[in-house]
């Protein structure tokens, strides 16, 4: 059974990217646009391991991450952050979330593969 | 899908937060200050720059993180949005915007204006003065700016950002698989002990120790102990801490950063030792018991088998509610087992069971939305498909109407069937057009990078209000609408607009006002330009236009027609040609491309208050209502919205005028009579005016003019069919359109037809006079 992933993110662009890159890797993506409805679509999808953007309109991604922890069912899925960001103020506050691992944009598609490989059994 | 599409993408969504970042830095800057705007501002540049370093697009993204970092310092309140910050800001949105397009395009952006914005904005967050005085005095910068955290402070060059762009590339991804292959026989390598403590927050983000593990035995051999001591008894265990800790002995060829790598996550939540070396067995003996435990990776490689293993590992652990005894073998060493192993463990190992009869019926690859994205090529095609359809069910309907009398029995069902499958045409039609109605929003918004380089430049302090930039029109008419409009507000910012002196003497506001606005009337589109400028200066047109022997002293013209006498081609009233209307580009020229769009422009002007430009443009370049009027045997199109009104001329009405022409008493006022069949050469003398029909027709400047014809077929909805590209340009024809008996109709340009009567329309004016 695939790896189903789910990726979390604003830019189209970086949609786009993940979107090639996990399905080269042969994993099994779901994608939502901001934080709001990767919440509405996480039951659904039910994914292996989630990779989230932080600059989010609508919900950020701490506050995805939060909520993601809140679902009993989610409490320890592997959460990867994907961002452009790289200020310890900010990695502490994901991680204060429940993040499990901070990969800083622009990714390397070979790096962010082995990252979830990595968190992913 | 590859990079090029990706890029192309990357490219749209550019646009879109270029528009998104201009809009909220407007409003910005008319005091807008819910959080929300500075974040979408910031998300705009953010998203910018993250895409670009994923094409290695350098110096877009060492821009961006700049103008980032600065947004930043106003997101988190230490730096006030002020004038001379919302200045920088604006402008550096501009170069952001050109750094995209020379991205795109393959251009360049002078190095010095971006450079140069780039240390306005790092003075701007670092609380320092901006670097040269152009701006305003650097008291004014806030307080609180002055002493931003050090590390939120604007790095003095993208180098230690910390943002390095990876150019991203599938051709790696060949190479995913293991990251390096395991050297299976280390026996030479370093020899590493690592200790490794996790706490509870480690499983509780979804890390394990068991994948941990794994990727270090990617490393070389190794050789793990746990420490059970810490754990108590069974009924004092919390199920969600953690009480195992770990030595784990490998030797390698990697050195210690790569097993760092490792816990690269995990290090958050353990304490992580790494010491070259055995650590000596006796040390960790004295107050450690350690358990070897054998470490299988195929347990892991088979995640099903895993949840074949028993549910509860606990239940293995040998003798319950003893201490776990230093004999206490650990069977499942990979798992933390014998360990009342985290919550989380057990709760994952199920996923995959409650995955697979949940598996729900489709869960889309990509997020349910509410827009799709279609091809501009396929919507265009559809149009022109519904423009055949158009001319199709017209054809139909006609021949019906011909073979009525055959079948007069049915007649009235099929006309019935006619009637509705005409409305369904007309609503299929609007349907159609409305996907590719647009709001002239984005136009807009480029209007007010203009006002603010024109404003710039010609030392003039100027606000822009845009009104109705919603209001949507047919994305042809958008495309042709930039040029004209950049003109258009141009003239008004350089022209009509005085300079803050003379605004100030003339008891008005310094700043002055530009106001662009859009809305519908009776199917088209009316744009208009306002300022609250001098408005025209009658006087020196008037001169100008006599030293262009545009007229002559003696001619008698009312304010309207001295108004539009800018639109007169070469004619310029700058005293000195500026930067801005040195470019060649007259009013006349603003006209022409309105015309073509089948627009009209007028001005009207109100000397010391300013002026207002209006443009009337159709809402789609491809259909017309029109009127179809025979001619000297031939079948014209004349558009309805140039149509006044249509009369039946007596014989009183009409009145010799000079040789040939004639005027036609309409009321309490005289107009030119125009026979089409004769300006168009279709006969050489005009038809008797008693015998046709005049359909009073105005052109955009308000001139009227009676055109002859010899009579009115029918009103109907053509489809325009460009005569240019077809066969040429035809002087007095805008277009063409099929009918629906399959005949080809002209359509006629009113404009064109009025203005080659110009001869007469002074005549009227002195006969008036007279």
């Amino acid at each position: 059974m695939k790896t189903k992933v789910l990726t979390v993110d604003d830019s189209r662009t970086i949609r786009n990217m993940l979107l090639v890159t996990l399905n080269n890797a042969g994993f099994d993506t779901v994608q939502a646009e901001d934080g709001m409805e990767g919440l509405e679509v996480l039951e659904e999808s039910n994914p292996d391991v989630i990779v989230t953007d932080i600059n989010m309109p609508r919900l950020d991604g701490f506050g995805f991450i939060e909520g993601v922890r809140q679902n009993e069912r989610y409490r320890s899925v592997p959460i990867l952050v994907l961002t452009t960001e790289s200020d310890d103020e900010k990695k502490n506050r994901a991680r204060q979330a429940g993040a499990t691992g901070w990969i800083v944009k622009p990714f390397d598609p070979t790096k962010l593969v082995s990252a979830i490989e990595r968190v992913t059994a | 899908m590859d990079m090029n599409e990706i890029k192309e993408i990357f490219f749209q969504e550019c646009e879109e937060q270029l528009t998104e970042l201009e809009t909220g830095l407007l409003a910005m800057n008319d005091g807008d200050d819910d959080p929300e705007t500075v974040n979408a501002v910031f998300r705009a540049v953010h998203s910018i720059k993250g895409g670009a370093g994923a094409f290695g697009l350098d110096d877009l993204v060492a821009f961006a993180h700049v103008f980032e970092t600065t947004l930043d310092c106003v997101r988190s309140n230490k730096l006030d949005p002020d004038e001379t910050v919302m200045k920088v800001m604006l402008k550096s949105a501009d170069v952001l915007a050109d750094l995209t397009a020379a991205a795109r395009d393959g251009g360049t952006v002078d190095p010095a204006r971006s450079s140069t914005l780039a240390k306005d904005l790092e003075a701007l967050a670092n609380g320092q003065p901006l670097p040269d005085g152009d701006a305003a005095p650097v008291a004014e910068a806030p307080v609180e700016a002055a002493a931003p955290a050090p590390e939120e402070a604007a790095p003095a060059s993208s180098d230690d950002s910390g943002f390095q762009p990876v150019p991203f590339s599938f051709d790696d991804m060949d190479e995913v698989a293991p990251a390096e292959d395991a050297p299976a026989d280390a026996a030479d390598g370093n020899v590493y002990t690592i200790e490794f403590k996790p706490n509870a927050g480690l499983y509780a983000k979804g890390n394990d120790t068991a994948l941990l593990f794994r990727d270090l035995a990617q490393l070389g051999q190794m050789e793990v102990r746990c420490n059970s001591e810490a754990l108590p008894e069974l009924d004092g265990m919390d199920p969600e801490d953690s009480y195992l800790t770990w030595s784990v002995t490998l030797t390698t060829e990697s050195d210690e950063d790569a097993i760092r790598q490792v816990f690269e996550f995990a290090e958050w939540d353990c304490k992580l030792e790494v010491s070259a070396g055995r650590a000596d067995a006796d040390d960790a003996g004295d107050e450690a018991p350690m358990v070897p435990v054998p470490f299988d990776l195929s347990m892991l490689g088979a995640p099903e088998e895993k949840v074949e293993t028993p549910p509860t590992p606990v239940a293995e652990a040998p003798v319950p509610p003893a201490p776990v005894a230093p004999t206490a073998p650990a069977p499942q060493a990979a798992a933390p087992t014998p360990a009342p192993s985290p919550a989380p463990e057990p709760a994952k190992a199920a996923s995959p069971i409650v995955k697979e009869p949940a598996k729900k019926p489709k869960v889309a690859a990509v997020a349910p939305a509410q827009q799709i994205r279609v091809d501009l090529e396929r919507v265009d095609r559809l149009i022109n498909l519904v423009g055949e359809l158009v001319i199709n069910q017209a054809m139909l309907a006609q021949s019906v109407g011909e073979s009525e009398e055959t079948v007069s029995g049915q007649g009235n069902n099929i006309n019935l069937g006619l009637d509705e499958l005409n409305q369904l045409t007309r609503e299929i039609q609007d349907s159609v057009m409305a996907i590719r109605a647009q709001p002239v929003k984005p136009v807009f918004q480029r209007m007010s990078r203009i006002v603010r380089e024109i404003a710039d430049m010609v030392g003039k302090n100027v606000r822009l209000v845009t009104e109705g930039e919603n209001t949507e029109v047919d994305k042809t008419v958008i495309d042709k609408l930039a040029e004209p409009l950049t003109h258009m507000i141009r003239n008004s910012v350089d022209h009509g607009l005085e300079s803050a002196e003379d605004r100030k003497a003339a008891g008005k506001d310094p700043q002055g006002m530009v106001k662009l606005s859009a809305k519908h009337r009776s199917g088209r589109i009316v744009i208009e330009i306002e300022d609250d400028g001098a408005g025209i200066n009658r006087e020196r047109v008037k001169q100008k236009a006599m030293d262009n022997g545009l007229i002559t002293a003696e001619s008698n013209l009312s304010d309207e027609e001295i108004d539009n006498l800018i639109f007169h081609p070469g004619f310029s009233t700058a005293e000195k040609l500026s930067d801005i209307s040195g470019r060649g580009v007259g009013m006349d020229v603003v006209k022409k491309s309105i015309q073509s769009l089948g627009g009209r422009i007028s001005i009207q002007s109100n000397p010391g208050k300013g002026s207002i430009f209006s443009m009337s443009l159709p809402l789609t370049l491809a259909v017309l209502d029109g009127m179809v009027v025979s001619v000297a045997d031939q079948t014209l199109v004349v558009p309805l919205t140039a149509i006044v009104e249509t009369l039946q001329p007596e014989k009183s009405d009409i009145h010799g005028f000079g040789a040939k022409q004639r005027l036609i008493a309409i009321r309490e006022t005289f107009c030119p009579l125009v026979d089409v069949g004769e300006i168009l050469n279709f006969r050489d003398e005009p038809a008797d005016p008693i015998e046709g029909v005049a359909l009073l027709v105005e052109s955009e400047g308000g001139g009227q003019r009676a055109l002859m014809v010899d009579a009115i077929q029918g009103q109907r909805q053509v489809v325009i069919k460009s005569l240019e590209s077809n066969y040429s340009n035809v002087p007095g024809i805008a277009a063409a359109t099929i009918l629906g008996d399959g005949r080809v109709a002209l359509i006629l340009d009113v404009d064109m037809i009025v203005s080659a009567s110009k001869g007469q329309s002074l005549a009227i004016e002195e006969l008036k006079s007279a």
